[in-house]
């Protein structure tokens, strides 16, 4: 009986897996964001295998999980998961797992699950790592689901299988801030600040407006976005939780209200206003609002970014005649030029070693994303495409998204910290543009 | 000396009534005397023409003494917030109708192409817009009747990505209300 179960199973998942679990084109449809177009992983890739697990039978193509598992870990670049087609056993309990198997396969690592609950499609779920070569259970782990939330504990799991075999931290469960808008250049123009998961699926508007809005940014704890809003006809920066929806206006001074940053702690937020006439670096202490100002030039200074011990902040200026990226010690008010390549360099973000930023770099007039290390020796341009910006770090640091063109067409580009890695989220209608990856987050 | 002056003055009260009918008629007038010359010259006639309206139903400026549509949007080369010599022209005739209309106030957007980052060019919008003030402010327009906002890259006129579609949205855009 289970036996046919497991071959109907099969039959009836080969013609999609086939395209899906195939490098380097495979891609998984998704509802916030379009198909995700994988285009460059490592050389040398763990090769894995995620077995269906027994609930998958049960779910929807887009709620698999051993297809969001195998996903994540393909999009990563460290992992090179199986087809399904190719397994010669469909295990999803201990006692179903032949090492042999998986070993003549040449499979380093296997995956197994399945629900515990009485129904399918409801209850907890519980996977099993193994190490196929020391024919050995590595871990295991129970999630509970509800049944909108199949995609969350898939990401989960992914998350846990990723820092067991590499040791580094997950952040498949984090999620994306993104401006989508519509109709722009018509009088129909409409903006939304959306959120959706890594993968660009789930996505949901958290705020719409038929005016601009830009810069989005996450508060630390992953529960508030701040945003420059233009809904009444000028700039305004605005924190918005995500959970209620709340909003609350916190900078609309005459002039520019722009790129809110929130400090490390929380407490404090970095933006940029024109008041005293020109566009300066401010910090406001959100408790009370108050204000201090951080730069005195009569240049552009703006685009600010924290460290992650809120003791400095880097920024555009363009004091030197044309944009470069500068420090000022927030201590000392000690100013200090970073950049020294090129004629643009701006809207830099730090990596939370404190020893690498990446930038919008200009070279032979396209804008690319650049990494360049603090000591300045070590720089590189880790995208080809052009109109490339608004590059944000995903916490574990191993990857940034930022937005470039396709086709005419905004939509959101992920690239490895090494630029060894690369994957497209395409936009399924209008522009997508101006990500902001999510810190860790308690309850995806 | 005088008699010079009053043939001037006769002249000029000449070209006022020649515009007053002009405009009336719904016709342009051929290559005229600057208007703009002589409004700023002239004394008051004893008995003033029909001026024609200074603005259109919309609420946006003629250029004064005519009925033909001011020009609301300025264009700007790549990177810079310099005005250019052929809009100077059109900005002192702004500067004209805000003088003579205190009670009018103009809102001035600054914009930018798509090239470079979305901040930065919300900066350089409002250098766009703060040249444009700081020209009618020093053209004697009270500061009071002017207010800016940069859009930056936002809300481009063309949203295609070439030459063409970036000299369109490098503007500043005149609002009147």
């Amino acid at each position: 009986m289970n036996v046919i179960k497991l071959v109907g199973f099969r039959g009836y998942q080969l013609k999609i897996l086939l395209s899906m679990m195939f490098l380097p084109f495979c891609s998984v449809a998704a509802e916030g964001l379009g198909t995700i177009i994988i285009d460059a992983g490592y050389d040398r890739r763990t090769s894995i295998a995620i077995v269906p697990f027994d609930v998958d039978r049960s779910l929807g193509p887009t709620d698999r999980l051993a297809d969001i598992i195998g996903f994540d870990l393909a999009r990563s670049g460290y992992f090179d998961p199986m087809a399904f087609d190719n397994m010669l056993s469909l295990p999803t309990k201990p006692e179903e797992v032949f090492f042999r198997d998986w070993r003549i396969l040449g499979v380093e690592y296997l995956v197994i699950g399945r629900g515990l609950g009485s129904l399918p499609g409801n209850g907890p779920v519980e996977y099993r790592v193994y190490d196929v070569y020391n024919e050995r259970e590595i871990s295991s782990g129970i999630h509970s689901v509800n049944d909108k939330d199949w995609r969350a504990v898939a990401h989960l799991i992914s998350d846990e299988v990723f820092e067991l075999i590499t040791g580094i931290r997950g952040a498949f469960s984090t999620q994306l801030a993104y401006v989508l808008a519509t109709n722009v250049g018509l009088p129909t123009a409409t903006y939304n600040l959306e959120i959706a998961d890594s993968d660009g699926q789930r996505g949901r508007t958290l705020f719409s407006s038929s005016q601009p809005l830009m810069s989005a940014s996450w508060s630390p704890d992953g529960k508030l976005i701040a945003y420059v809003s233009f809904e009444e006809r000028r700039p305004s920066i605005i924190v918005q939780e995500i959970a209620t929806g709340n909003r609350r206006k916190i900078a609309q001074f005459q002039g520019l209200n722009g790129s809110p940053v929130f400090s490390p702690d929380g407490e404090k937020m970095a933006m940029v206003l024109s008041r005293d006439g020109n566009p300066e670096i401010y910090v406001m202490r959100l408790s009370d609002g108050r204000l201090r100002r951080i730069t005195r030039h009569h240049g552009i200074d703006t685009e600010p970014s924290w460290d992650a011990s809120g003791d400095r902040i880097i920024f555009t200026s363009d004091r030197g005649g044309q944009p470069q990226i500068y420090q000022v010690d927030l201590n000392t008010n000690y100013v200090e030029r970073l950049t020294f390549r090129g004629s643009y360099n701006a809207r830099a973000r730090l990596l939370g070693d404190g020893n690498n930023m990446v930038y919008v770099h200009r070279r032979d007039g396209l804008f690319h994303i650049a990494r360049q290390s603090m000591e300045r020796d070590d720089f590189e341009i880790l995208t080809s495409t052009n109109l490339d910006e608004s590059p944000s770090i995903a916490p574990n640091g191993t990857m940034l998204i930022y937005a470039t063109q396709d086709r005419g067409r905004g939509i959101l580009s992920v690239v490895s910290i090494d630029g060894r890695v690369k994957y497209r989220l395409p936009s399924v209608s209008g522009d997508v543009r101006e990500p902001a990856w999510s810190p860790y987050l308690e309850n995806p | 000396m005088i008699k010079q002056w009053f043939q001037f003055l006769l002249i000029m009260m000449g070209v006022l009534v020649f515009a007053g009918c002009a405009s009336t008629s719904q016709t342009q007038p051929t290559e005229a005397p600057d208007p703009l010359e002589a409004a700023d010259t002239a004394p008051a006639p004893q008995q003033p023409p029909p001026e024609p309206p200074a603005f259109d139903s919309a609420g946006n400026p003629y250029v004064p003494g005519t009925m033909r549509v001011l020009g609301r949007t300025l264009y700007f080369d790549y990177d810079s917030a310099d005005i250019k010599a052929s809009d100077l022209r059109a900005l002192e005739l702004h500067a004209r109708v805000l003088r003579n209309n205190r009670d009018r106030q103009v809102l001035i957007e600054g914009h930018c192409d798509e090239r470079g980052t979305r901040e930065y060019n919300l900066a350089l919008g409002e250098g766009r817009a703060n040249s444009v003030q700081t020209f009618l402010t020093s053209a004697g327009v009270f500061a009071s009747q002017i207010e800016t906002v940069s859009y930056g890259e936002e809300r481009p006129e063309d949203p295609g990505h070439n030459e063409d579609a970036w000299s369109r949205n490098r503007r500043a855009l005149l609002i009147y209300r």
